[in-house]
């Protein structure tokens, strides 16, 4: 009993000492951004204001969970790693069923939310949510071929985005064209400039690749922020044409949707149309995916993903190799920016900023590079969870009214980008299936699961 | 030949400040061959920073003469921000050492963004601008009815820009830290097998790369006297851009490309437009690297298989 005590005690020791340092780093960390404030007085000058509570409390919290992490969390964990690791067979049916039921219930949801919340509350919900979350999985997808498969880090992608958005947007208020036709446009536009831009850097990888798509980037940006003749500038171009129904409007006109087939005028049925229509640009782009790893120009890919130099030797092309992979990603992001134009209405320069580039890549990278499962998870905790930052309206009771949930938004985001990377540096699902088999497996029916799983370790560890 | 000279003044004075700034990078760079992408909102940070000490200095404490707020902010700054360096390099990059390649450069845009944020969270989305002080200005000749002139401040931004460097210099090519730190941009494991602590050189990097944006940080807070929450992200990329362009890990090389992109953006102003001033600096970025990878001053990069 007594050495165990004394054991005790000095681990409660031990954590205090490194509670004491690290409250003291927080300490100095956060004093002189927390415990000052520069605020401008009445006379527009700025002068200082303290913040000492507020300063003690975000140390008292930091040095306090660093005490409960070194007492209890770091034992505990040292524990489970000692622990045999269960094998993952039960993760496995786990994705063979996450799929089909994640799959019903995107295909479910818009009607599911509408008799939850009625109709004022489900445009929100599809809105804010689906359709939101959506375009995100689908740029994800998209920058999955550049980033996932062919290992090129692209931080520029928004630019194909943009591009895009703003094909639709000029020529469909230019020429009258509607958003069947220019869909296929915007996505070849948007897949010749991913040529246009991916033809320079062919040379490059690595990071370098990724700081020169960036440029690129951000210099689309600032052409369109500066061609004030044809872009509108920050203005942005507005009263782009919406999306009809197969050339049926949705407005409360006598040929409109709603009186057509004797319905109720609503914009929600609107609002479900366009969660369909993502949800199905979404769904080609990962049926595109799967079927191009089969085909020689995806395994080229992922060859070229593991060795550029072993591929170049092996009689790759690696220039036609690393253009289909900018082509093919800017293409979806084309699509996925035409779609964006025709939701909003409205699109200006604010939407293409290098943030947003950072966030795609930030879903591929978090979900775990390759994986279209995890590109979909990564995405809706990222966007569903700074989209449900809004909602968190009970904070305020606890905060105070000037507490502004939305504010915390991108700042939790970075933070959980430094975190799951720490956490788990090759993303949520770091497992990829191999996209060939040996023919032992037809061969062996009995034995193929072991066969599987054996070819899955292979590709887990380290390889990509 | 006024404009010129004039534009070549405000332009060293930019690049003495984009120099230091690419220096953090380059040196960073050397050591663990990451893009530190956050570099440029710690250069925020640290103008944020200077900007509280100068408040406090100049308002609570009353410190009237300039030399003496100057040195304190100057020095207060380059702590504090070291310590956020080191505290960053900490908890976002060493557990991500031997990860595979794109890890710490996906956190290190992780921690710039958490950067900006919690600044614009912290002190609000305003401009932050400081009262006008030290507006003196030499007048190094007239003609044409134009005036070219050296300002105070700039002529304090090149002394200190200096004499940092200077320091900077003498630490890392006569001292056992600069011949460590050296040693480990070589080959880490040499570099470890001869007792030569790592980790802790990493990180002594990453607080003297903290230092010297500490002390841009303060001159730009000084020379233009507004600072924002977003102030990072273009500064920054100039200076990488200023870090490849005179090859990256050369600390030579930074101080010069840190000049010329000073230079080309000043006078890119001056006889083009200004709305595409950064177009120029990302321009000059992706054509660098395209076709002068190695830079002004850099080795050419060998791969071996």
């Amino acid at each position: 009993m007594a050495p165990e005590a004394s054991g005790l005690a000095s681990r409660v020791v031990g954590a205090l000492r490194q509670a004491a340092i690290t409250g003291l780093i927080a300490f100095g960390l956060l004093l002189p951004l927390i415990g000052f404030n520069t605020v401008q007085n009445i006379r527009n000058e700025l002068i200082l204001e303290t913040r000492w509570p507020l300063l003690a409390a975000m140390v008292a919290i930091i040095a306090g969970g660093r005490f409960l992490h070194a007492l209890l969390i770091a034992p505990w964990l040292a524990r489970r790693a000692l622990r045999p690791r269960p094998e993952h067979a039960p993760r496995a049916r786990l994705a063979r069923w996450l799929v089909p039921f994640a799959l019903g219930f995107a295909i479910v949801y818009p009607p599911l939310a509408l008799s939850i919340t009625g109709v004022q509350g489900a445009v929100k919900w599809i809105d804010n949510f689906g359709v939101q979350i959506l375009i995100y999985v689908m740029l994800g997808w998209g920058l999955n071929i550049v980033v996932g498969l062919a290992g090129l880090l692209d931080l520029g992608y928004v630019a194909f985005y943009a591009v895009g958005a703003y094909s639709y947007a000029l020529l469909a208020n230019s020429f009258g064209l509607s958003f069947w036709i220019l869909l296929p446009i915007a996505g070849c536009l948007a897949a010749f400039w991913g040529i246009l831009l991916g033809f320079p850097v062919l040379r490059l990888r690595g990071d370098y690749l990724a700081i020169v798509t960036l440029a690129f980037g951000e210099i689309i940006r600032l052409i369109l922020i500066n061609w004030v003749s044809v872009t509108n500038g920050y203005a942005g171009v507005s009263g782009i044409p919406r999306p009809t129904f197969f050339g049926i409007p949705f407005n409360a006109s006598d040929e409109g949707f709603a009186a057509r087939f004797g319905l109720e005028f609503s914009p929600i049925y609107r609002t479900i149309f366009l969660y369909y229509v993502i949800l199905a640009l979404a769904l080609i782009t990962a049926a595109m995916t799967v079927r191009l790893r089969r085909l020689p120009i995806g395994r080229a890919w992922e060859a070229l993903r593991e060795d550029e130099i072993a591929c170049r030797s092996l009689g790759i092309n690696t220039t036609n190799t690393k253009l289909t992979a900018f082509a093919m990603g800017a293409m979806f992001a084309g699509f996925a920016g035409s779609f964006f134009a025709a939701r909003q209405g409205f699109i200006s320069p604010e939407s293409f900023t290098f943030m947003e580039s950072a966030v795609i890549v930030a879903i591929v990278v978090l979900g775990g590079m390759g994986s279209l499962i995890g590109v979909a998870i990564a995405a809706v905790i990222m966007i569903g969870g700074t989209e449900i930052m809004r909602e968190l309206d009970f904070l305020k009771a606890i905060f105070g009214t000037n507490f502004d949930p939305t504010q915390y938004r991108m700042l939790l985001f970075g933070f959980a980008m430094v975190l799951i990377m720490v956490w788990r540096p090759r993303g949520l699902i770091a497992t990829r299936e191999p996209s060939t088999f040996l023919n032992a497996r037809r061969a062996l029916p009995s034995r193929a699961p072991q066969s599987e799983e054996t070819q899955a370790s292979l590709v887990r560890e380290r390889h990509g | 030949m006024e404009v010129f000279t004039q534009q070549l003044i405000n332009g060293i004075t930019l690049g003495s400040i984009y120099g230091l700034i690419a220096i953090g990078y380059t040196m960073v760079f050397g050591i663990i061959g990451m893009v530190n992408f956050a570099h440029g909102d710690v250069f925020m940070v640290s103008a944020f920073i200077a900007l509280v000490t100068l408040l406090l200095v100049t308002t609570w404490l009353g410190i009237g003469s300039f030399v003496i707020a100057l040195l304190i902010v100057l020095i207060v700054a380059m702590l504090f921000t070291s310590l956020v360096n080191w505290a960053i390099e900490r908890v976002a990059y060493r557990p991500l050492r031997g990860s595979f390649r794109l890890a710490p450069l996906i956190s290190a845009i992780g921690m710039s963004i958490f950067l900006s944020n919690f600044v614009q969270v912290a002190q609000g989305p305003r401009v932050k601008s400081i009262p006008p002080f030290f507006n003196e200005v030499i007048v190094l000749m007239s003609g044409n009815g134009y005036d070219v002139a050296v300002s105070y401040k700039q002529i304090v931004v090149w002394i200190v820009t200096a004499a940092l460097l200077l320091v900077f210099w003498f630490v890392v090519t006569k001292t056992a830290l600069g011949r460590a730190q050296r040693a480990c941009e070589q080959d880490q494991k040499m570099a470890a097998l001869l007792g030569i602590d790592v980790d802790r050189t990493v990180s002594i990097t990453f607080v003297i790369a903290a230092a010297l944006a500490a002390v841009a940080g303060t001159m730009y807070l000084m020379y233009y006297g507004v600072v924002s929450f977003a102030d990072g992200f273009v500064p920054g990329v100039k200076a990488f851009t200023a870090a490849v362009l005179g090859g990256i890990g050369s600390l030579p090389g930074a101080v010069l490309g840190g000049l010329l992109i000073g230079l080309i953006e000043t006078m890119w102003s001056a006889y083009f437009s200004t709305d595409y001033k950064d177009v120029a600096a990302f321009s000059i970025l992706a054509i660098t690297m395209i076709f002068l990878p190695q830079g002004i001053l850099g080795r050419p990069d060998v791969e071996k298989v």
